[in-house]
């Protein structure tokens, strides 16, 4: 019975406690993982209407994009990319005779992250807009639609059902992947975690209390996937 | 570009290389060996152990590989101690290494997903094949054992490939808790030497060079049972 009070004392959301850290840790999880998901969608979209172009040197750099992207570990390109984008930067602002700057942590998580985010989208956007039947684009472009209106009336809405899936694992992967920033030292679950575990030595509690946010995360994002899913599916003819 | 710190750290990196190679061959052989148990667990078993199964592929797959290792290596780590005369064991230098936490929880994280993947592809196995066993008056293991498993596993072949792939990606992780992999050896010449990019560019060469080679041994493995389509 102590045993248990110890526990939720430990867990409880104000200090002495560590729950709130905790917390803080899970909602920066989510912001990281939402923007990154956002940056890689725009990338993704990008590189995906660009390896479909046409255009050859534009479809080789896109495909050296993704390619390496996607066969490094991410741990070594979110360290080498956190020190090359933080290093870059600062370069650039000493060629224009700016001062250094400390760049925030979270922005540089979020568009690291968000870069590696986006080769992978390219693949599964590519993919999803491969499967839209050639006559539905065709039909457009003979009611002369422009390239712009085209994307937003047509080719959106009929890549989305196929993308879903894959964007929803995307979605998984970022948000277990966001868990690597703690390496580079930002402050997200995982870092949080393991500070309260070490200034209380109760490691076990505290991870296991972790794991189980990020398992709370995944079955959320489950539910609110297949609600979506079924929402953009809504206009199509149901599987026998 | 500097890359004299070859000369005097080429028989770490060749170390950290083993290191890497070794942890991902245990994950990859005992988790497979678990995958198994837990595929079969979900396809044919009763209705508790499908729920322990399920259960326990929801977990290791729903949380990050980061935090399944901490929690194996602190968590766990400080609670073994308290088992009594388990520093007298002989498996105690053992239990003090963070290879040994790092091969626990890759091999169990590999097996949740690897695991998903034979599910999949026991269920993909063409009925009429198991129902021509059974005509044979095989029994159910012997089904199990020369139709059903190899079937499946040269179903899923492709998929288990990528697997192997994303493991190895995964196995950096294990410098958190001070094995002597690649990426250990990497960030230990950037402290060293203060070079930050050169050292993360020849890891990454022999990431590479792993990464087409374990994509060659199965194109191999996949022509050698060619399927038809």
């Amino acid at each position: 019975m102590a045993a248990t009070q110890g526990i939720l004392e430990l867990l409880s959301p104000y200090p002495p406690g560590w729950g709130g850290t905790l917390l803080a840790g899970a909602v920066s999880t989510i912001a990281i993982s939402a923007g990154a998901f956002l940056i890689g969608l725009l990338l993704g979209t990008g590189g995906a209407l660009g390896k479909l172009s046409g255009n050859r040197p534009l479809r080789l750099v896109l495909d050296l994009y993704t390619t390496a992207i996607r066969a490094i570990p991410e741990l070594i390109l979110i360290v080498g990319l956190y020190y090359a984008g933080m290093d870059g930067l600062n370069r650039l602002l000493a060629t224009f005779r700016l001062p250094e700057i400390e760049v925030n942590g979270f922005v540089v998580a979020v568009a690291v992250l968000g870069f590696v985010q986006g080769a992978y989208m390219t693949e599964v956007l590519r993919g999803a807009i491969l499967a839209i039947p050639a006559g539905e684009i065709e039909a457009a472009k003979a009611f002369g639609m422009g390239p712009q209106l085209r994307f937003r009336r047509v080719i959106l809405p009929a890549l989305l059902p196929n993308a879903l899936p894959g964007l929803a694992n995307l979605w998984m992967s970022i948000t277990k992947d966001s868990a690597l920033v703690a390496v580079v030292g930002y402050q997200e679950l995982a870092l949080a975690t393991r500070l309260a575990g070490a200034s209380t030595k109760h490691y076990f509690i505290f991870f296991l209390a972790a794991a189980l946010l990020y398992l709370a995360i995944t079955l959320v994002s489950n539910v609110v996937f297949s609600l979506i899913e079924r929402h953009v599916r809504r206009g199509q003819p149901k599987p026998v | 570009m500097t890359f004299t710190w070859m000369a005097s750290y080429w028989p770490l990196l060749l170390a950290g290389a083993a290191q890497t190679v070794l942890l991902l061959v245990i994950s990859v052989v005992f988790g497979f060996a678990i995958a198994i148990g837990l595929a079969f667990a979900q396809v044919s078993g009763g209705p508790l152990v499908r729920y322990f199964a399920r259960g326990y592929c929801t977990f290791f797959r729903g949380t990050p590989l980061l935090i399944q290792l901490w929690l194996l290596y602190y968590g766990v780590g400080s609670l073994l101690p308290m088992i009594p005369g388990i520093r007298q064991s002989l498996f105690w230098p053992m239990l003090r290494e963070g290879f040994f936490f790092a091969a626990v929880s890759f091999t169990l994280n590999y097996a949740a997903y690897e695991a998903e993947v034979l599910r999949g592809a026991l269920l993909a196995v063409p009925k009429g094949e198991l129902e021509a066993g059974r005509a044979f008056g095989m029994s159910r293991f012997t089904l199990t054992r020369r139709i059903w498993l190899p079937r499946a596993i040269r179903i899923a072949l492709p998929t288990i490939g990528g697997e192997i792939v994303m493991q190895l990606k995964a196995t950096p992780l294990a410098f958190t808790v001070t094995v002597m992999d690649l990426y250990a050896v990497a960030s230990k010449v950037r402290q060293d030497t203060l070079l930050v990019y050169e050292p993360l560019i020849v890891v990454t060469v022999f990431y590479l060079i792993l990464t087409a080679t374990i994509a060659r041994v199965f194109r191999q493995l996949e022509a050698e049972v060619p399927v038809r389509r």
